[in-house]
């Protein structure tokens, strides 16, 4: 029983269609993510990676296609159930998106004050967002504003807010974009970290080679819609196909 | 031709915008009665639109009484009716200047502030932030905001209005020698209930208006940093124009009920 629960996908996209006007942007992706994994997504600019995971939360209605997530299929929940379901899920977002209103501790309390309850987290608040914090390394952070900080450490902060209600599954939207390559080094640490100590499942759209080699156990190349190819870095980077080697020459 | 189809692109667009905006408005309605209530938030906001605004207003108000009463002094006193100063000014400024003038400043600071704030969360996607961390923004951040100007207007209206009166006593004071103690006691005298409620009801429409503009605006903001520019410029404009249909609406009904 439980090595079968290990091979069923913890989120699973199936057949997935979107377009904008003409422009099919999807065209029928299909994707699994199993417990514990690192999935890498690569495409170049305006595949459509962001508005797959941008569907995947349910920010974006596919026009066609199922997700499931933990075997709940979204398209069909209710807001109520959805809201709940994205309490499993952390998500990193490309530009940060912490609330420039708040501290980095009010940003990390904002999910709590809601689900903290739901997720029968007992430690308190405080202690929660001190944990999220340290494990990001800016526990010193805690009473600035998100403009006080440099870009790599608001992406830390933006990592610990996601982390804040123990996800299951993580997210990540570009995560390595707009930082310089030591800062991206440390993020791309971090995030292998987080996977361990949280034992989370995480699924990155990147267009980093360096950040996909590091952390991907499995990669799919997004081409034209598709899930053009998948396997292991090590695979795809000897692949002889002209559309796929062009993402791994520099 | 071409002149035609873009006339009618325009009326077109702005139906849409209507339709769009009304949409708005229900779901405002739906939500404000259903709980999780963000009573902090709702305090925040009123803190921040209530509180910061009061030198604002304050220092409009004095002035607008002050020069109210400076320009028709000269016209009175013509007819020798410069004892009637405290009840024209008093009915003038609570009836309709006050609040017609304050809702406009406020427009400008309030109205804007929130088309601008909105609109930057929406294009730094900490809207997409909230909704994914399982909190509804529309209540959080809309509703909160909506209801914060409906409630602080009609206050900041009051106050405007109160330290307009101070002005045009001082005026009175210095210039006509008349005690502040009978300048108020003309003004109190001259100002009834009906004079009073139906600006207060109306100020609470000015309040929604802004706050549901600024809001509609920033939440649907798109294009960028020019968006954000576009949704509090919007804003502001679109305000000022319903609030002088809603206070033309304000003023036929005051007719019915009240006899102007």
């Amino acid at each position: 029983m439980k090595q079968q629960e290990d091979i069923l996908p913890i989120l699973e996209i199936k057949n997935l269609k979107k377009t904008f006007g003409d422009n099919a942007v999807l065209n029928g992706f299909n994707m699994k993510l199993f417990k514990g994994e690192n999935l890498v997504v690569m495409g170049k600019s305006g595949s459509g990676k962001s508005v797959m995971i941008k569907c995947l939360v349910g920010l974006m209605r596919a026009d066609s296609g199922n997700i499931k997530i933990m075997n709940q299929d979204i398209t069909l929940l209710r807001k109520t159930d959805l809201d709940l379901l994205r309490t499993h899920i952390g998500f990193l977002f490309q530009g940060s998106a912490l609330y420039d209103s708040m501290t980095v501790r009010e940003n990390l309390e904002f999910p709590l004050r809601r689900h903290k309850k739901k997720l029968h987290l007992n430690e308190s608040s405080e202690a929660l967002v001190r944990e999220a914090l340290r494990n990001v390394g800016l526990e010193h952070t805690m009473d600035l504003m998100p403009s006080e900080l440099s870009g790599g450490m608001q992406r830390r902060v933006a990592l610990a807010r996601a982390l804040i209600l123990k996800p299951k599954i993580i997210l990540y939207d570009e995560p390595t974009t707009g930082l310089d390559p030591i800062t991206s080094k440390e993020i791309i640490q971090l995030m292998r970290h987080i996977q361990k100590t949280y034992d989370t499942s995480s699924l990155i759209i990147t267009h980093d080679v360096d950040c996909a080699r590091v952390i991907s156990n499995r990669m799919i190349l997004l081409v034209d819609g598709i899930n053009y190819v998948e396997g292991t870095f090590a695979e795809l980077s000897n692949s002889k196909d002209p559309k796929v080697q062009a993402f791994f020459k520099t | 031709m071409v002149a035609s189809n873009s006339i009618w692109d325009n009326v077109k667009d702005f139906f849409e915008e209507v339709g769009d905006m009304a949409h708005f408005t229900g779901r405002f309605f739906r939500e404000v009665f259903k709980p999780p209530f963000e009573f902090r938030e709702l305090l925040r906001q009123c803190y921040n639109m209530g509180n910061r605004s009061m030198l604002l207003v304050g220092v409009t108000g004095f002035i607008l009484g002050l020069v109210f009463t400076l320009q028709s002094r000269p016209t009175l006193m013509q007819f020798g009716a410069e004892s009637w100063m405290p009840s024209m000014v008093s009915i003038s400024i609570v009836r309709e200047i006050g609040p017609v003038i304050i809702a406009l400043i406020c427009a400008g600071r309030i109205g804007s502030g929130i088309g601008a704030e909105l609109g930057s969360m929406r294009v730094t996607e900490q809207i997409d932030a909230m909704e994914v961390s399982g909190t509804n923004p529309f209540k959080f951040l809309v509703v909160t905001r909506i209801v914060a100007t409906t409630l602080m207007l009609p206050l900041l209206i009051l106050l405007g209005d109160a330290i307009a009166l101070l002005g045009s006593a001082l005026v009175e004071n210095i210039k006509g020698e008349v005690s502040f103690l009978l300048y108020f006691n003309q003004v109190f005298d001259s100002l009834k209930f009906s004079d009073i409620i139906p600006a207060t009801i109306k100020s609470f429409f000015f309040g929604f208006a802004i706050g549901l503009v600024g809001c509609y605006k920033g939440y649907y903001c798109s294009k960028g940093t020019v968006g954000v520019g576009e949704a509090s410029n919007a804003a502001v404009v679109y305000t000022s124009m319903l609030l002088f249909v809603i206070d033309f609406i304000a003023v036929f009904v005051t007719d019915i009920f009240f006899g102007i």
